[in-house]
């Protein structure tokens, strides 16, 4: 059942970002990649990850392609002709990303069995289990203290400072944004 | 209850790549400076499920990184809009094909 979810939300992900890629009005494009960040917000919960997928629908649904949005109707763009580029960028974009899908298709046999047999190979790589908790210790510290509280334990406490960076970065945006884009300073 | 599911962490990785993958040829293919934002975006997201997937065998740290995947997502799209905004003010399109100076 998980399972069969998983490949609807997969499929319906794939197909709504190349319907984005390939649509010629902006808005229309935006709207092809909110549905992609929705089934993409479907998965993150089928993978245990319920408040990432909150925050994919409030923060990237809701907020940032809002913001393309708003900045799409503020414009005003005509679409007449199409800006898909010649020959030559299809030639580029096909090979570069097929070579690219080609290299990653690997990943589909990821399992946790296989990693540990090869970090057993390679010892002198750094061993995952001394960084990071384990799988089961995930589950279980979910279970104890609820999605919410199992994400903010450690973002509060071995990655406060990662955190407050990410508030000064927040902030040089905010500026960054107002100073490129106002007429007169 | 929170759900635990090693066996879809291999697929999730590959619809990832894919969807990795197509916002690459987006950003290659198109001339519309909208729509190689969106194909970054597409990209930031296909991180973000690879993080959460991996972060399903190594732990929470994993989804606390995409946090961060989404508060840079959005200072990069406010500091790029503003840059596609500027550039509409001087050539009043947002074709790339036009923004081929470095001066203003």
């Amino acid at each position: 059942m998980t399972h069969a979810v998983f490949v609807f939300f997969a499929v319906v992900a794939v197909a709504s970002a190349l319907l984005c890629v390939t649509q010629r009005n902006p808005v229309a494009a935006i709207m092809w990649l909110i549905v992609t960040m929705l089934s993409l917000a479907g998965i993150f919960v089928l993978l245990g990850a319920e408040f990432a997928g909150a925050m994919q629908v409030l923060v990237y649904a809701g907020a940032i392609l809002v913001l393309f949005m708003f900045f799409v109707m503020l414009l005003q763009l005509r679409h007449h002709d199409s800006d898909i580029r010649g020959k030559l960028g299809w030639v580029l974009a096909l090979g570069v990303a097929g070579a690219l899908l080609m290299q990653l298709a690997a990943l589909k046999g990821y399992t946790p069995g296989r990693v540990a047999e090869e970090i057993s190979r390679a010892p002198e790589m750094a061993n995952p289990a001394l960084i990071l908790p384990q799988a089961a210790e995930v589950a279980r510290s979910a279970a104890a203290r609820g999605a919410v509280g199992a994400v903010a334990e450690p973002m509060f406490t071995r990655w406060l400072v990662p955190f407050e960076l990410t508030s000064v970065l927040l902030l040089a945006a905010i500026v960054g944004a107002v100073v490129l884009a106002k007429r007169r300073l | 209850m929170p759900v635990f599911a090693p066996g879809l962490v291999g697929p999730a990785l590959l619809v990832s790549a894919v969807l990795f993958c197509i916002g690459v040829a987006g950003v290659l293919l198109r001339r519309n400076a909208i729509i190689v934002f969106l194909c970054i975006e597409l990209m930031l997201n296909a991180v973000n499920l690879t993080f959460v997937a991996v972060g399903q065998l190594y732990g929470m740290s994993g989804q606390v990184i995409v946090f961060f995947v989404m508060s840079v997502a959005a200072a990069e799209a406010a500091v790029g809009l503003a840059i596609v905004l500027s550039v509409f003010r001087h050539r009043a399109t947002v074709d790339l094909k036009h923004a081929n100076l470095l001066q203003g």
